[in-house]
């Protein structure tokens, strides 16, 4: 944010509280910014501001306390963590707790390959779905039926993944609408939830659920940043409403595709991990860990603290630079990335 | 803030053909049916007769009348109501906190050259681009003695970086003039937050609030990790253990209700989960009118 510093005019009199005088005694035209006059010193603008730095307080430590301060914690990522130790007295262990991902523990590249594997799945299945849904809203006559339909599929977005998941147990479950219907039709029943060959579907499937309809609103809006006028030239020159469709809505919303899919990439280690913790007793394990799961069954369960806290921090790590390294790849495709502001 | 305009300008309009307009209706037909038809069964469920049940294996799409008893054993003073009163007073007291720490957060970093603002905004941004890892949270936590309890809930995700940049933003659009004529008058600057700036800002603070309140309302894996207690258990947790993973609730479980008058087990599973979305459907009208603003006034965020 371009801010451009502003010189107050008046230094604040020592000794009186910003601008508490009378009326009429502007202590302070930090906001006016209108005259120029003497920069103040560090001190005397820190005085200024005091109120303004208080109120600041509350919210900044608890950013600090509960996101920056646990960056200090994956130094247990070095150590042999046991929970009753005094936190600082663990013995150090050096790289020991990085083994698993350097020698390739079994478990570790098995929680890797679901991550990256239900990321390519959901980047092929999921991302697509509110592109698709949003063109198909758009297209519709009705600005009535649109604001219902919106009003519907927005919904599941603001549902819990306990939530989400316990509906679908209702339908899909043992004993659930469609096992009870084949049943009662004298078919055999299908386990879809506790098949782990169809988990990585099945968590698809829930993502499309709960997130598709909320996945429109980016698109729609930019589907109204499109000149009307260009659809009247393409028009004019004949073009059917495929190609309507092809030359002019796509190239339109390509640039907030293209944004999108990239913050996605770079977001690649990190699935569902609330969706899939909670359904993983019943596929079991091997089909279901990732690295998130990992960390926690790991970790917090099983008590290999610092082996966990070392998955994590790698983890961490490569996440920033995926994230840094897509918004890098955004700019160069001319896109603002998500540093915009 | 006004009400965002979503309405696309009709690009495409040739009149599609019969076929085309048939196709369309049949698909948002059937996406509309895909999301709706589960909270009918769900509702459905909750309040059939336990021999309707029964006999469907289960759960109903459609219930044969209106048999409250499910509700009756679940705010029979049981787990599940204690879980839900944990989780309003988690929801009320945690959105406060946000809302109070990011209001105030955002306004000073509204006003401009202020001292010291450039090393916080950057703190408020950072923090955006990682989370800090699971264990590592974990041990904050911990070491702050929070385990098992209720703030534990509540201070780890009491401030977003996002929000606060939303409520900056949205601060930073109040005219200078108005807040330089408060100063002349002498109002200091806690003053002119709370008597002008937040007036002038009722409706982003619903919706923050709205945001921050669905977002403690809906948190599930923070109590899992941080309350061994199941006294202290917010409702999703209930959810979890009686739903999801299918544990039986027992009538001790019940406030007592003596086991043979239960009504069955699908029934009662299906009135907690009723009771849970409850909250989300009597907000979610006001949040819908609201949220694309505040989704798009923060710029892109996945």
């Amino acid at each position: 944010m371009a801010q451009t510093e502003r010189i107050p005019s008046r230094q604040t009199t020592a000794g009186k509280p910003t601008g508490s005088g009378p009326p009429g005694t502007v202590t302070d035209s930090r906001s006016s910014g209108r005259s120029a006059g003497k920069p103040l010193s560090w001190w005397a603008r820190a005085r200024r501001d005091k109120i303004l730095l208080l109120m600041a307080l509350p919210g900044l430590a608890l950013l600090l306390v509960f996101h920056y301060l646990p960056l200090l914690g994956n130094l247990i990522a070095f150590q042999e963590y046991l929970p009753f130790v005094p936190l600082g007295r663990s013995a150090w262990v050096g790289w020991d707790n990085f083994a698993v991902i350097f020698n390739g523990d079994a478990e570790f590249l098995n929680a890797l390959k679901n991550t990256l594997l239900i990321t390519l799945v959901q980047v092929i299945f999921v991302f697509p779905a509110p592109i698709a849904l949003a063109l198909l809203l758009n297209s519709l006559l009705s600005e009535r039926i649109k604001r219902v339909v919106q009003s519907v599929l927005y919904l599941p977005h603001f549902l819990s993944w306990v939530i989400v998941i316990a509906i679908f147990q209702q339908i899909l479950g043992g004993s659930g609408l469609i096992n009870n219907f084949l049943r009662e039709h004298g078919m055999g029943t299908i386990d879809f939830l506790g098949n782990p060959d169809g988990f990585i579907a099945l968590l698809t499937s829930q993502v499309i659920w709960k997130d598709t309809g909320w996945g429109t609103i980016l698109f729609l809006a930019a589907l109204t940043q499109i000149d009307p006028g260009l659809y009247e030239a393409a028009r004019v020159d004949g073009a059917s409403r495929w190609r309507q469709l092809w030359h002019v809505t796509v190239p339109g919303i390509r640039g907030l595709i293209i944004l999108l899919l990239i913050l996605r990439l770079g977001d690649s280690l990190t699935v569902g991990f609330e969706q899939i913790i909670l359904q993983q007793n019943l596929v079991g394990r091997p089909a279901s860990e990732v690295l998130d799961t990992y960390v926690y069954n790991n970790g917090v369960l099983a008590g290999q603290w610092g082996v966990s806290a070392a998955v994590g921090l790698v983890k961490g790590l490569v996440g920033v630079a995926l994230v840094l390294g897509a918004n890098k790849i955004a700019h160069i495709f001319g896109e603002a990335g998500v540093y915009k502001r | 803030m006004t009400t965002p305009n979503l309405t696309v300008q009709k690009g495409i309009d040739d009149g599609p053909g019969m076929p085309t307009r048939a196709v369309k209706g049949v698909v948002l037909l059937v996406c509309c049916a895909v999301v709706i038809i589960p909270f009918i069964g769900v509702v459905a469920t909750s309040i059939a007769s336990q021999q309707h049940v029964t006999n469907s294996g289960g759960f109903v799409l459609w219930p044969d009348g209106l048999n409250l008893d499910a509700y009756k054993a679940i705010f029979n003073g049981g787990v599940v109501q204690r879980a839900l009163l944990i989780s309003v007073v988690i929801a009320t007291f945690g959105t406060l906190i946000s809302l109070a720490g990011s209001t105030m957060l955002a306004y000073s970093l509204s006003r401009p050259g202020s001292f010291g603002q450039r090393p916080i905004l950057m703190i408020v941004l950072f923090s955006l681009l990682f989370s800090p890892g699971l264990i590592p949270n974990y041990l904050v936590v911990k070491e702050f003695g929070l385990l098992d309890s209720l703030l534990a809930l509540i201070l780890p995700t009491a401030i977003s970086g996002f929000n606060v940049i939303v409520l900056r933003s949205f601060f930073m659009g109040i005219p200078d003039s108005v807040l330089d004529s408060a100063r002349i008058d002498g109002a200091g600057d806690f003053r002119i937050f709370w008597s002008i700036v937040l007036p002038l800002s009722k409706a982003v603070l619903a919706v923050v609030g709205l945001f921050y309140a669905v977002g403690y309302w809906n948190a599930f894996f923070n109590a899992m990790l941080y309350i061994n207690d199941t006294a202290k258990w917010p409702l999703q947790l209930v959810l979890r253990t009686y739903v999801i993973n299918n544990t039986e609730l027992s009538s001790g479980d019940l406030g007592g209700a003596s086991a043979d008058q239960l009504p069955p087990q699908e029934s009662i599973q299906m009135a907690i989960l009723v009771v849970s979305l409850v909250p989300i459907l009597i907000v979610y009208p006001f949040l819908q009118r609201h949220f694309a603003k505040g989704m798009l006034t923060g710029a892109v965020k996945g």
